[in-house]
């Protein structure tokens, strides 16, 4: 082989190479980035207890639930502490959401304005935990760059509302390059005002998938919050959910 | 000289006329203070007793939002407060108080809500022995239907907002708020009894409950949003109530925690300063234009009880009687006149007064949509001004009217008399 042809190999293996390298690291689309997001964060069901401290500027409460969904329609919420939340059910099927009051031996159902309003004194509303449905479904997206976040390579996204009905017009995610999870997201209103801010951290792989343990919100037209940490202390996807639980009767149960 | 002037007036057409005729104005002038008086000291208390207190704390924080009743921002330790504030300032009683908004829901026989509404709420001491909080509403009084709240766990409704929701006396309905930390609260009531102050802005959605049900429901134990204090006397003291307010502040000048108390006055609060004043001026305003044209119109009735003394002036003249006597006789005589009509009027103005101050003219109709309180029934107040403040126009006006008048005496002439006579 003469030196012409070696250099010419030379090149080749290392055209490979690189594209091998690139090939690996490659940014792929939005869409893609979606799909993988919504791979881990969305499940047939899921089982999950939690606890949700929110520090308030006088003081800090905790209130730990345990929570069942079915896809993005159905979920049943059984507060268990503390004593005056204790036995506080939520429900919600399809669009609608009910609470029940074990003190008041009251079911509420909770709608228009009120399903803004916050969920326990917490930077959370009944519209954020009612809407569960997948990010693909419901938001168009770019990839604007890429970002180092608490030592973690991000993507940046921007998610533009693509069906009428969201609380939240725009969305921006710094999603882990590796783990397609996302571990800060910005919301917006229809105006481009920020109204909440959440980061993830605890990222745990459980049954194959990615999963951050701890979301800490903060509701920015909140006066006074100094941000709800949630922190999911036991999860299972997949498991089998007595379906009488979706109901209202077992609200009262 | 007294004695022959009194005698002339008895000529019905020297002083009947002209006593009746001041006695009118000055009824009018007198029953027009009381009844602004009453009116515009209605509204301020109203809204003072009802709202603002004379003096009211809270902390600093709940004091630059209280126009949205921020009860996360709610005063703690209050029983302490309240002890040291009848303490140190006794002339005032000094009431916790609750504002808060919120649904109340009415359910059907499953437990579904069958109706429901937005609701502004109060919790006020309403069963504390020797609370003077439902007097201070006169929640007794406005109980259209049912009763007043006895026991804890009863509400009273607005009858409009009861009317509203389907609700009656005995039935149970659900409160549903939001507690001191934010969470969403449901506590429920037996509607008590139903309540009309007549005033748009509480009848629209009022739901009054004990304030220890309030601190129940909202989670606000030893809490509340503001603490006011009422003058023993009944009547706002801007001079007093402004050095307590200081006395209390300056203690807590150097504590910059944004749940530190603070005292407010009445006049310091939101836009009752700029009412207060606003009906001070008005009032003033009001009543000086009233007088003014009062004493015109007397002023008038003194110059025209002159001239048509034209002929008998005449006569006086040509027996020889000197123009200087004859203006001082009518002087004189108007002053017997403007305080007979003065003393007249001023007493039926204070009848009339009295009896407005009593039972009220009803004016609830003219103030439906009304989003400030007013009261319902228009009140004169009798003051010590309405006995003295008939007699400016009364008085004082009859008799310059009555000097004006007696100028044309010196411009007669002797020897013109008896032409004028015989003419």
């Amino acid at each position: 082989m003469n030196s012409r042809n070696q250099a010419i190999m030379k090149l080749i293996i290392t055209l490979q190479f690189a594209a091998v390298v690139l090939c690996g690291y490659a940014q792929p689309s939005a869409d893609i980035i979606l799909e993988r997001i919504d791979r881990n964060l969305s499940s047939e069901n899921r089982i999950f207890e939690s606890s949700m401290t929110i520090h308030g500027r006088r003081n800090s409460r905790t209130i730990t639930s345990k929570s069942y969904a079915v896809g993005d329609k159905r979920s049943f919420t059984e507060y268990l502490s503390p004593p005056r939340e204790e036995g506080t059910k939520m429900l919600k099927l399809e669009e609608q959401l009910w609470i029940y009051s074990p003190s008041t031996d009251r079911t509420i159902q909770i709608s228009g304005h009120m399903l803004r309003q916050s969920v326990m004194g917490s930077d959370l509303s009944y519209e954020d935990m009612m809407d569960d449905r997948k990010l693909t479904e419901t938001y168009d997206a770019t990839v604007t760059g890429s970002e180092e976040l608490e030592g973690r390579k991000t993507w940046v996204l921007e998610l533009t509302a693509k069906v009428d009905d969201l609380a939240y017009a725009s969305r921006k995610l710094w999603v882990d390059t590796e783990r397609y999870i996302p571990l800060k997201e910005e919301l917006f209103a229809k105006s481009g005002k920020l109204l909440k801010r959440s980061v993830m951290s605890d990222v745990v792989q459980i049954e194959g998938r990615w999963f951050p343990r701890t979301i800490f919100y903060r509701d920015m037209l909140k006066q006074g919050s100094e941000g709800t940490e949630f922190r999911i202390t036991d999860i299972r996807f997949n498991s089998d959910i007595p379906e009488y639980l979706f109901s209202k009767a077992a609200l009262k149960q | 000289m007294i004695r022959f002037l009194l005698k002339g007036l008895r000529d019905k057409s020297r002083s009947r006329l002209p006593i009746i005729v001041v006695a009118i104005g000055v009824m009018l002038t007198v029953f027009m203070n009381a009844y602004i008086t009453g009116f515009m000291g209605d509204t301020i208390e109203m809204n003072a007793r009802f709202t603002h207190g004379h003096l009211k704390v809270m902390t600093r924080a709940y004091a630059e939002n209280e126009g949205q009743v921020p009860n996360d921002l709610a005063m703690t330790d209050v029983n302490a407060l309240k002890e040291e504030l009848s303490g140190r300032f006794p002339e005032l009683d000094w009431a916790a108080r609750i504002h808060f908004g919120g649904l109340v829901d009415m359910p059907d026989e499953h437990g579904e809500t069958r109706s429901q509404g937005p609701a502004a709420g109060m919790g006020i001491d309403l069963l504390s022995p020797g609370s003077r909080e439902a007097a201070r509403l006169n929640i007794p009084e406005s109980i259209v239907r049912g009763r007043m709240v006895l026991n804890p766990g009863e509400a009273l409704l607005a009858e409009q907002f009861s009317q509203k929701l389907g609700v009656n006396p005995g039935e149970e309905v659900t409160l549903i708020g939001s507690t001191m930390y934010g969470s969403m609260s449901m506590y429920n009531f037996i509607v008590a009894g139903t309540v009309s102050f007549g005033a748009e802005a509480l009848d629209r959605g009022s739901i009054i409950v004990d304030i220890e049900d309030a601190r129940n429901a909202f989670d606000m134990n030893d809490a509340a949003g503001e603490l006011i204090g009422l003058f023993d006397t009944g009547f706002y003291d801007d001079e007093r109530a402004l050095e307590i307010a200081h006395a209390f502040n300056t203690a807590f000048e150097e504590n910059h925690d944004e749940y530190a108390p603070v005292m407010k006055t009445l006049t310091q609060q939101r836009s009752m300063g700029q009412l207060v004043k606003l009906m001070d001026v008005w009032g003033v305003y009001i009543i000086s234009v009233f007088i003014i044209a009062m004493a015109l119109v007397l002023w008038n009735a003194g110059l025209l009880g002159g001239l048509r003394r034209y002929g008998e002036f005449g006569v006086r003249l040509a027996m020889g009687e000197e123009k200087n006597h004859l203006y001082r006789t009518l002087i004189y005589e108007s002053v017997f006149i403007g305080i007979a009509g003065s003393i007249i009027g001023t007493a039926i103005g204070l009848f009339f007064a009295a009896l407005v101050q009593k039972y009220g003219i009803n004016i609830s109709g003219l103030m439906e949509g009304s989003a400030m309180m007013y009261p319902s029934a228009i009140r004169t107040r009798i003051t010590p001004a309405d006995y003295y403040i008939g007699f400016i126009p009364g008085l004082f006006s009859t008799v310059v009217g009555a000097m004006l008048a007696g100028i044309g005496i010196y411009k007669r002439k002797t020897s013109q008399l008896f032409k004028e006579l015989e003419a």
